[in-house]
């Protein structure tokens, strides 16, 4: 009898099982596009300072078989471009504003890029307002996903597996989010905010890579709530020599789980990154105001935290004179830490041996002024003489390091524009009263007189009319209000 | 139109819709007009030979086709002559970087023994010999007080002149503002490499003037028989910059060749393969250099290869390319 029950019992579960698996494949939901950060709260996040108009874009579908980035060329500002599971082996380059790429996640299965070990960058964008989300990107040789001077951008959700030198890179980019991405396998920083302001890095976890996050040459930014294991090196703040950009500041470590960094060092020969001893769990490297505070650091066997200058940080670098080689104001508020610095390597060993340490928490090495530090009796220490008790306990307050509103436009008035266009196109080859290449501008106001429009239709496809001139080529490549406003100002220009 | 963008961090570097940087300007029509004549007029140098123009010919991207220049009496200057288009952003002169205005700049060539072999009484003294340039000067310099040309009316002159040389329309310009088919579809992959974090050009030469404009050991080879070349080691005694040199703006790069600042290189194919022959493979064994960290082994394939040397040559834009003078006002033989 009870056998039996059991029997029935086990039936009906599957009978149950069914009923629903039914239930969800009969009525497939409609795909509808997950809520990002922004879209929950009033202000969106554009690049022309109005709030997102997402859901008034167009939607682009791509399917397996078919080529993402055909729809990134048909897409328009504001455009949403949808891309199923399937597999995907191209290098998507994104130069518009405002286009969001989103991977549809259909059974846990994403969309996706394959470089197969032979293309560079699975996505490159320099566009303003660009989102990348929902994608799996793996064997690539470049970087995963790599923006260059994009400014409020999202990377989220995305699954990104060795993908060469860093697997997340905005660089020059301002306001921006890298939030519940998984990386592992990357040969030197698996998330690099190189040069940027005001990003936040938040809940990704990184692994098995060189180094976890890295922080270089970048302001204000916020790097709370990851997970960061098993690479060589975990989180970093650094300045490096030799880039336009010559200050870090200003970098919130918090609330992070710093724990294992033991993995082998693999960089590339030569590259900063391959300085790193295997071990290090957090490394501050000459950036000034850098706040660490509520992390778990954990087993990281050269150190926990260390905070250098750029000579002894053992970097071998040409010198940069436009830079401050010293890390000032650094904040160690409470961190968890634990078990760091029990098989140190290269200066850090030698230090601890001289010191008579067998683990190490916090080390600082060289030079660099105004420090501080909460309850240093907590942790096994060196070199902290000459920190300071910090007044302040926590950064609470700092919600985001992002900005209210997104990065706007230049402001640049019709006037501007036309004049702008008037000397950095046409003037090459008109001049008020001179004929260079082109009849006068004197002669053409005369026969365009008040009528701009005219003018705009004549460059946008030029009638050869005077036998003696070459032919004027076509303006195409102008926008229609640039057009407009070189036309206008074409008509006023008095000399 | 690069004034239609910000550049967030102010530096002008960035990606394709990025500012430039701080750029001279304000210079007067006849301020550079009279530029224009310096510059084309042989008798800047010792003996009425040579000019700017000699070793900066507009038609070669303003430099001269040669490895290393040559100065007055076929004198050799130790390096190759650099592209001047769009001087007027760029805040370090020199391939070592050792001068950071185009007024101290000139003083070099003006001066030196092998380039122009003048000096600075002998070149006042030529000039105030000719009418027709007191009367330029006095029109480019309307609230002069006295009648004597000075020397820095010469070179204020010759800077405007230099920062008339703008050159931002190129095809890739077209692009970068949004005309997406201003490339064709090599050029544009040929871009997509040079930005891509493996070849890494653009780590260096950034846009929108592609260079970053910082020093960068990169160990380029000497052309066989000549000195290796210390770089900004000599001007700042740092043996950390040996062998370091300004990174330049690769804009109008397809008329400058010979490439490097020794003219090693004499087509485009060569100076972007060399990337990715290894690092340090042309650094000869007893010289100890600290190559740059985005120096690396790319493995570029001769396609890619191909394909970059295709972007470099969308690079191109003359279209401010200034007259050459009929004559010039010293009657001088104008001798490009
Ligand atoms: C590459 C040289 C070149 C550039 C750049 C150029 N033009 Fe022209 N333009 C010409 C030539 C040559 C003609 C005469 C063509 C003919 O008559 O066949 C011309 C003619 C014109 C005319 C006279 C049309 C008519 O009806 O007679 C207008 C208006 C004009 N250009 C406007 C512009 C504007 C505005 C720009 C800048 C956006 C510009 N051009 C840029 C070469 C140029
Ligand atoms: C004999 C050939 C020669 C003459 C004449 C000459 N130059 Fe040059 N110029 C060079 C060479 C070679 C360099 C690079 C030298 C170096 O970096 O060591 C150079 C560098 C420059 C640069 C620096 C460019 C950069 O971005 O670094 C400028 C600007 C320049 N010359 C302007 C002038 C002007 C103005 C004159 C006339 C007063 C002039 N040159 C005369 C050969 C010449
Ligand atoms: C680490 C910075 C750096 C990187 C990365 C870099 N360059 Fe350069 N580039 C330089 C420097 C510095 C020079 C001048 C070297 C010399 O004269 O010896 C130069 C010179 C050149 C020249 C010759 C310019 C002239 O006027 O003679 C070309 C062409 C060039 N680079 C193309 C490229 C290409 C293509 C790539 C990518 C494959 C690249 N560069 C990557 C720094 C860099």
């Amino acid at each position: 009898m009870k056998r039996l029950k059991k029997l029935l019992g086990a039936f009906l579960l599957v009978l149950i099982g069914i009923g629903i698996g039914k239930f969800i494949l009969g009525n497939k939901p409609k795909q509808v596009l997950g809520p990002t950060f922004f879209e929950s709260g009033s202000s969106g996040i554009t690049s022309n300072g109005e709030p997102t108009k997402i859901k008034d874009g167009a939607r682009y579908e791509v399917k397996d078989g078919e080529s993402i980035q055909a729809a990134v060329a048909k897409a328009n500002q504001g455009d949403v471009i949808l891309v199923y599971p399937g597999t995907y082996s191209e290098t998507v380059y994104i130069d518009k504003d405002n286009i969001r790429v989103h991977g549809v996640i259909e059974n846990g299965e994403r969309p996706t890029l394959n470089g197969n070990k032979q293309l560079n960058d699975a996505f490159l964008y320099s566009g303003n307002g660009i989102t990348i989300e929902n994608f799996k990107i793996i064997d690539y040789k470049g970087n995963g996903i790599m923006g260059q001077a994009g400014n409020n951008f999202i990377i989220k959700n995305n699954l990104i597996i060795n993908t060469g030198v860093y697997g997340i890179f905005p660089q020059y980019g301002k306001n921006g989010l890298i939030e519940l991405n998984v990386l592992s396998g990357i040969e030197d920083a698996a998330i690099y905010v190189g040069m940027c302001d005001n990003i936040d890095v938040r809940i990704n976890e990184v692994f098995e890579s060189v180094a976890g996050i890295e922080i270089e040459n970048s302001r204000h930014c916020l790097v709370e709530y990851n997970y960061v294991h098993d690479n060589a090196g975990g989180l970093l703040a650094f300045i490096t020599p030799g880039l336009p950009i010559k200050t870090c500041d200003d970098v919130i470590f918090r609330g992070n789980y710093v724990l294992n960094n033991n993995h082998k060092n693999f960089a590339i020969p030569g590259s900063v990154v391959s300085k790193i001893p295997s071990g290090t769990g957090i490394l501050v490297l000459a950036a000034d105001n850098v706040v660490i505070e509520d992390n778990f650091i954990i087993g990281n066997k050269c150190f926990g935290i260390a905070i250098t200058d750029l000579e002894n940080g053992g970097m071998k670098f040409s010198t940069d004179g436009g830079l401050d080689p010293y890390p000032d104001n650094a904040s160690i508020l409470d961190n968890y830490m634990a078990n760091n610095g029990y098989n140190p390597s290269g200066a850090i060993a030698k230090l601890t041996k001289v010191a008579m340490l067998d683990k190490l928490d916090i080390g600082f090495i060289g030079g660099g002024s105004n420090h501080c530090i909460l309850n240093p009796g907590r942790y096994v220490t060196l070199g902290l003489g000459s920190f300071a008790q910090c007044e302040a306990t926590s950064t609470k307050a700092v919600k985001t390091y992002m900005l209210p509103n997104p990065v706007p436009p230049k402001d640049v008035s019709q006037m501007k524009k036309g004049k702008m266009a008037y000397y950095g196109i046409c003037a090459g080859c008109h001049s008020y009263n001179n004929i260079i290449v082109g009849p006068s501008v004197a002669d053409i106001q005369m026969i365009y007189r008040d009528n701009p429009e005219g003018i705009v239709e004549y460059i946008t496809n030029p009638i050869h009319k005077r036998q003696d001139f070459p032919e004027m080529p076509p303006q195409t490549h102008l926008p229609e209000d640039i057009k407009m406003a070189v036309a206008e100002y074409l008509l006023k220009v008095t000399k | 139109m690069y004034q239609m963008y910000n550049s967030s961090n102010d530096k002008g570097v960035g990606g394709l819709q990025t500012g430039l940087p701080q750029n001279r300007d304000g210079f007067s029509p006849q301020q550079i007009d009279l530029g224009r004549y310096l510059f084309f007029d042989p008798v800047l140098s010792i003996d009425g030979s040579i000019s700017c123009a000699s070793c900066h010919q507009p038609d070669k991207g303003f430099s001269d086709g040669l490895a290393i220049s040559k100065g007055v009496k076929g004198k050799p200057v130790h390096r190759s002559a650099p592209s001047i288009w769009n001087s007027a952003f760029i805040d370090k002169f020199f391939w070592d970087a050792k001068s950071n205005t185009l007024e101290d700049q000139m003083q070099g060539p003006l001066y030196s023994e092998n380039e122009m072999g003048n000096n600075p009484i002998n070149l006042l003294q030529t000039l105030n010999k000719l009418e027709n340039y007191q009367a330029l000067f006095l029109e480019a310099f309307p609230e002069k007080e006295d009648e004597e040309i000075s020397l820095n009316e010469i070179y204020t002159a010759l800077t405007a002149f230099e920062c008339s040389l703008i050159s931002l329309n190129s095809p890739y310009d077209q692009y970068a503002h949004g005309y997406h088919d201003a490339l064709n579809e090599q050029e544009i992959e040929g871009m997509n490499i040079f930005r891509s974090f493996v070849a890494r050009c653009s780590e260096c030469h950034t846009p929108p003037l592609f260079t970053n404009q910082q020093l960068a050991v990169i160990g380029t080879p000497e052309p066989k028989g000549r000195p290796f070349d210390k770089g900004a080691e000599v001007p700042t005694g740092d043996k950390t910059l040996r062998g370091s040199f300004k990174v330049p703006s690769l804009r109008n790069i397809a008329l400058t060749a010979p490439y490097e600042h020794s003219g090693v290189f004499d087509n485009l194919y060569d100076a972007t393969e060399f990337y990715t022959k290894g690092r340090g493979h042309a650094v000869p064994d007893s010289i100890d250099l600290i190559v740059h960290w985005h120096i690396w082994e790319p493995q570029l394939s001769v396609y890619e290869i191909e394909r970059i040397v295709d972007f470099l040559h969308t690079l191109t834009d003359e279209s401010f390319k200034p007259q050459i003078p009929q004559a010039v006002p010293s009657g001088l033989n104008l001798e490009i």
